[in-house]
Order: structure tokens, then C-alpha cells, then sequence
């Protein structure tokens, strides 16, 4: 039973990091109609800026200040020398041009910093595990991650319902031409929408960077994840980001746990491993197929 | 255009010509040097540099190129090399699911290729093969030395975990051979997984009594920064994959009293291990790893068959191969009947260094002259 739930929030850890990652994809791709493949760059830029800053300072939070603005500024940046042009432009080119954007990145941090891992480790103060209600143990470093998630959930949700810039945001995904017209910057707006996705993808990046290694494309398999997410929760949605990042967070890791144990009770341990873990490799994407079968635009459509 | 090509194509058959008639050497290195997995790559090819460098021999051209641990990518490459370069000896591959995309059809083709790392069990047994040689280990055999070494010791419940590829299931099935005892779980995790906390979970969910892991390159880093927050507390072993200079110093005060088993250590106390410790670390500026140790050894057997063949005449090369007349860094060497060695695997302990850094501490001796349980499969 704690090993449930434990994997409850090994799960809910995933997801939460997720939707860091999905959040900033569907409000570029729900305000501006923009599918950008170069999200998870922003994700490797932040761990990496993160990394550096840390190594040099000494301090992880310093560092995670550093990562996020850095990945902030380098967002800014895309949007206003690359991705501004993409706009008016079918989808196939800017997946196109993001796609050329990830190699830019990718050969670019490679020549810079070498192809070898840095290193990252969490602070000290967050490092060990402490006893959950229940005696399951837990690592602090996690807790923190899924805190984290929630918190800017939550921040979103506010800033999204309840302030001018949200208000602008909401405008922007029913309507752009009109907000344009009623004299809102939409330029600006848009900068600066693409600056928050890209912190946000920063953030996680760094926090995930401290708990593995931080390497050149690190970015690229969250970023599938990220797509899953925003598809199964309807793209352009922030509720449907956070939902569709938990549910993917937890089937993800219970299915890659429970799956294999479940076939070893009729199979060999490591036929049992490749058939369970090849199902489970398959799992949110037989879950994204059925959810879309049932609701074509996903479970929190943001447009009808 | 045309005019360009056919000077272009001109230019290529002289340059064709004229190493044919210097009777140069050509060896390709296909190895990892990008990725989670780089610093194996990285150091199979420093050390073998390094001896080609302290050869003195300038009729030896090696060409290297990254396969960034994609099989599709290292076919390609072993393609480029035979058929564009013509080498006539192959190197270099560090990850046993590429060695398996490129050996078989290299070797088919009258191509040598001598392996520095990479050791699955099918190149050992039923798909061994007179032009493959390897001058490292059989995958299982540091693995096979642990389970011998757990059981000596006296450990009765161990969990075992490894990732899901050829070289995995070679890693477990090697520590079951020797243990003979049984074992709590068995998990396999996804080749290149960054996050382990649903196996940690298992792990502490189990009455496990020891933990003999098997993740090279980053995977290990990875989980063992993970482990060491996550306050599971039974001790560690694995082969020294997962316990090389690099991973333990990335990992940090973790690792120190962990115990891993190698065909080799930098404190073997022999003179050809000397020499080559501190030669590297003079060129490199860095201890070498067991990596580097592999690709020193497997230049120098190539170097010892050259000595006294050309591989142009397959047959006499061969034999100098099967020789194996070379000062091996880890002491004996010798190769068994399927061309894969005969040698001692060794104890270690992850100790604090005279820098505050953890590094291996050689213990003693694991299992003497192992030799792999495939060798009766081949039929050569």
C-alpha cells in the first residue's frame, strides 16, 4: 500500500513538472496559434544556465534565479528575431523552422559547453527524505518539485482569471484581430506570453536538471510528453494543461511499475520487463487515443 | 558539374592508389562520444591513442567518428568505413545494442573488428566469428564475479536492476550464474532513463538485502543521486560500469562504500599498468578509467598483430590476434576458443581519495581465470 503510494506521487511529481512544460506550449500555441517544437531548448537552456550559475556561485537558488530569467531572456529573444515572422505562416512551417531551432540549440550548447553532462545537485537543505503521514519516506526534493508545480498552478489560474494581463490572454485566444483593434500592443503581449512559456519551461528544467544530469537534448523526450499533454487536455487550456499532465504523470509511472510485476505473474522477469515495459512505453498514448475518440478536442477544449 | 565530378572522382582513385601502395593501416573507431554515454567513448579512444602515440608507428591511420549511441547511426558509419575508407580493422563501439547492428554484417564482409567494451553474449556463443575479436570482457563476466563475491559474502536477499538491452539482461543473467542463490525481484528499467524514483520505490517496498545494480554511463549518475536522497539504506553493488572515476566523482560522498568488480584497477600492480597510468594521466590530465584501460589494451593487441602480420593476409593476422602477444595493463590475458578473454576479475571498494574525492581502492581478488559460458556455443 505505500508502495502505491509512493508511486502515487512519483506520478503526481511527473506531472506536475509536466505541466510546467505543457502550461507555456498551449498558452503559445492557444493565443498565438503557434506549434513550437523549440520548448524543450528553453527546458535544456534553464538547466544549463542553472547549472552554470550554481557551479560559479555556490548556491542552487541563486542558480535557479539565474535559469529561469536566462531562459525568460532567450524566449524574448526567439520570439522577436524568429518566431514573430511564423505567425501568419502555416503550421508546417513553423514546425519547420522550431525544428531547425532545437538543432541551432542542441549543436549550439554542444560546441559551447561540450557534449559531456554537467553537473547539478540539489541544495542541501532539500536534500535527504523525510517520514509521510502513513511511515512512507519520502524524498524532500520531490515534495518540493510537486509544491512548486502546484504553486504556479495556482499563480496561473489567478493570473489568468483574475488580472488585465490575463484578461488580455483570455482576448487574445477568443479573439486576436479584435483586441488588436481595441488598442492593446498585441505584439508585445505575445513577447511576452513566449517569455513566460519559456521561463516556465526553464524552471522545470533546472529542477529536473538537479535531480538527473543536465545534457544536451534533455529537452526533446519531455517535450513529446508535453505534446501528449496539451493534446489529451485540449490545446490552449491551462486546466486542461494541469489535468492532463497529472493524469499522464501518474498512468505513466503506476503503468511502467505495475505493468511489468503483473505480467511477471505468468512470464519470466525479463520477458515479463520487455512486454510490460513495451505496454507501458505505449500507455498514455493508447489513453490519449481513447480520450480523443471520445472528445475529439480533448478534455478541457479551450476553443469549440 | 560533370567536368568537377570527374576531377573530384580522378583525385579520389590517386589518393586510393597511393595508400594502397604504402601499405598503410587503416582503423576505423566507431565509439560514443556525445550523450549520457560520452566519457566511455571519450576514454576508449584517449587510451587508445595513447598507444598508438607511444607506438612510434606512422604507417597507422585512425579514423574516429561519434555514433551518439544510435545503432542506426553506428550501421551507417561501419558502412562508410568499409566501403569509402576500406579500413581493414574496425574499433570502438562502447554500447552492445550497436554491436549488434554493426558487427555481424562487418565481420560477414572480411573486416576485423576488435572490441574495446561491447561484449554480448551472442557475439560470444552462437553468432561468434573467426574476425571478431574482443580484448575486453564477455558483458557477463564482471557481473558473474559480483554474484560470486555477494554470495561469499553472504548476502541472501539482493534485488537486482538493470536496464532492458542486451547488455542488461547479460548483467543479470551473469550475477544469477555465479550466485545460484534466490533472488527478491529482478526490475528492468528503459535504456537512457533519467528518473528511477518508481524503482527506488519498489526497492524500498521489498525486503531486499543488498541492491547489484548494473547502469553505465549517466543512467548511474542519475540514479545514484537519487538514491542517495531517497533514504533506502541497504548497500550497493555493481560491476564497475556503474562505479568508474567519472560516475563516482559526479556522484559524490554517495558512493563512497560501494563494491564493484573489474577485469582491472589503476593500483594493479604490474609495470605495464604503471606505465600507462601515469602516461595518461600526463597526456589527459585525469586518472584513467577502465575504459580507457580497454582501449589502451585493445590498441596494443592490434599493435602486437601488426608486429607480425598485415591484415590484408586475413589468416596470419588472425593467428597474431589469437596470440594475444601483448603486456596487458590488467595483468594475464589470454583468449579463450571464441576469441573473448580468459582473465582475473577483481574486487574494489569506493574510498575518500587523498583529495576528499571518492575513487576504487582495489580489495582483491573476485573469481580467477573467469571465462564466459558461451564459449561452447561457438562454432568457428
Amino acid at each position: 500500500m505505500t508502495l502505491f503510494i509512493e508511486q502515487l506521487f512519483n506520478g503526481l511529481q511527473l506531472g506536475t513538472m509536466l505541466f510546467l512544460m505543457a502550461s507555456g506550449l498551449t498558452l503559445v500555441f492557444g493565443v498565438m496559434g503557434l506549434i513550437n517544437l523549440a520548448h524543450g531548448s528553453f527546458y535544456m537552456v534553464g538547466a544549463y544556465a542553472t547549472a552554470l550559475v550554481s557551479a560559479a556561485t555556490g548556491s542552487f537558488f541563486v542558480g535557479l534565479a539565474a535559469g529561469i530569467t536566462v531562459a525568460a531572456v532567450v524566449g524574448a529573444l526567439v520570439e522577436l528575431i524568429v518566431v514573430r515572422r511564423l505567425y501568419h505562416r502555416p503550421h508546417l512551417d513553423q514546425v519547420l523552422a522550431t525544428f531547425a531551432l532545437i538543432l541551432i540549440f542542441s549543436e549550439g550548447t554542444r560546441w559551447l559547453f561540450g557534449s559531456s553532462p554537467l553537473w547539478l545537485n540539489p541544495p542541501e537543505v532539500l536534500s535527504g527524505s523525510v517520514n509521510l503521514p502513513g511511515g512512507l519516506r519520502y524524498p524532500i526534493y520531490r515534495l518540493v518539485i510537486i509544491a512548486v508545480g502546484i504553486a504556479v498552478a495556482v499563480g496561473m489560474y489567478f493570473l489568468i482569471s483574475r488580472t488585465r494581463l490575463g484578461m488580455r490572454i483570455r482576448a487574445g485566444e477568443s479573439d486576436r484581430e479584435m483586441i488588436g483593434a481595441l488598442g492593446v500592443n498585441i505584439a508585445r503581449l505575445y513577447t511576452l506570453v513566449f517569455a513566460m512559456g519559456a521561463a516556465l519551461a526553464g524552471l522545470a528544467g533546472a529542477m529536473v536538471g538537479a535531480l538527473q544530469s543536465v545534457q544536451v537534448g534533455m529537452g526533446e523526450p519531455v517535450l513529446i510528453l508535453a505534446f501528449v499533454v496539451i493534446v489529451i487536455g485540449g490545446i490552449g487550456s491551462i486546466k486542461g494543461a494541469l489535468y492532463g499532465a497529472i493524469l499522464v504523470g501518474v498512468v505513466d509511472t503506476l503503468g511502467r511499475v505495475f505493468l511489468p510485476s503483473f505480467f511477471g505473474q505468468f512470464m519470466s522477469p525479463s520477458e515479463a520487463a520487455g512486454v510490460g515495459s513495451a505496454i507501458a512505453a505505449m500507455l498514455i498514448y493508447i489513453l490519449m487515443a481513447v480520450i480523443l475518440a471520445f472528445k475529439p478536442k480533448g478534455l478541457f477544449a479551450a476553443h469549440d | 558539374m560533370k567536368k568537377l565530378a570527374s576531377v573530384g572522382l580522378g583525385l579520389l582513385m590517386t589518393a586510393a592508389t597511393a595508400t594502397a601502395q604504402a601499405e598503410e593501416v587503416k582503423i576505423g573507431m566507431i565509439t560514443t562520444l556525445s550523450g549520457g554515454g560520452s566519457h566511455l567513448g571519450v576514454d576508449v579512444r584517449d587510451g587508445f591513442m595513447l598507444a598508438i602515440e607511444r607506438s612510434g608507428r606512422d604507417d597507422i591511420e585512425v579514423l574516429v567518428q561519434d555514433d551518439a549511441n544510435r545503432p542506426d547511426l553506428a550501421r551507417s558509419l561501419s558502412n562508410e568505413f568499409m566501403q569509402r575508407d576500406e579500413v581493414d580493422i574496425l574499433t570502438g563501439i562502447i554500447f552492445s545494442n550497436l554491436a549488434m547492428a554493426v558487427v555481424p554484417a562487418a565481420v560477414r564482409q572480411g573486416t576485423f573488428y576488435i572490441s574495446p567494451n561491447a561484449g554480448p553474449s551472442d557475439l560470444a556463443g552462437r553468432m561468434c566469428h573467426e574476425n571478431y575479436f574482443n580484448a575486453a570482457w564477455q558483458n557477463n563476466n564482471l557481473h558473474e564475479a559480483m554474484g560470486a563475491y555477494m554470495k561469499t559474502e553472504g548476502f541472501e536477499r539482493p534485488l537486482l536492476l538493470a536496464p532492458n538491452y542486451p547488455a542488461g539482461t547479460d548483467a543479470l543473467a551473469g550475477f544469477k550464474h555465479r550466485y545460484e542463490g534466490e533472488v527478491v525481484d529482478e526490475i528492468y528499467t528503459q535504456m537512457g532513463q533519467t528518473d528511477y524514483a518508481a524503482e527506488i520505490a519498489q526497492i524500498r517496498a521489498s525486503d531486499a538485502d543488498s541492491l547489484f545494480f548494473f547502469l553505465p554511463g549517466g543512467m548511474g549518475i542519475s540514479f545514484m543521486k537519487q538514491w542517495e536522497n531517497s533514504g533506502v539504506d541497504i548497500p550497493l553493488f555493481g560491476a564497475a560500469f556503474s562505479f568508474d572515476e567519472i560516475i563516482i566523482k559526479a556522484v559524490g560522498s554517495a558512493a563512497v562504500g560501494t563494491m564493484n568488480t573489474s577485469q582491472w584497477a589503476y593500483d594493479l600492480d604490474n609495470e605495464a599498468n604503471h606505465a600507462f597510468v601515469e602516461a595518461f594521466r600526463e597526456a589527459y590530465g585525469r586518472t584513467p578509467t577502465l575504459y580507457a584501460s580497454q582501449g589502451f589494451d585493445t590498441a596494443n593487441l592490434i599493435l602486437s598483430a601488426l608486429d607480425k602480420a598485415h591484415p590484408d593476409d586475413q589468416d596470419a593476422f588472425r593467428e597474431a590476434l589469437r596470440e594475444a602477444d601483448f603486456d596487458s595493463v590488467r595483468g594475464e590475458f589470454r583468449f579463450g576458443p571464441n576469441h573473448h578473454p580468459i582473465q582475473d576479475i577483481y574486487v574494489r571498494e569506493v574510498v575518500e581519495g587523498d583529495d576528499g574525492q571518492p575513487t576504487n581502492r582495489l580489495v582483491g581478488i573476485a573469481v580467477e581465470d573467469i571465462q564466459d559460458i558461451y564459449h561452447t556455443q561457438c562454432e568457428m
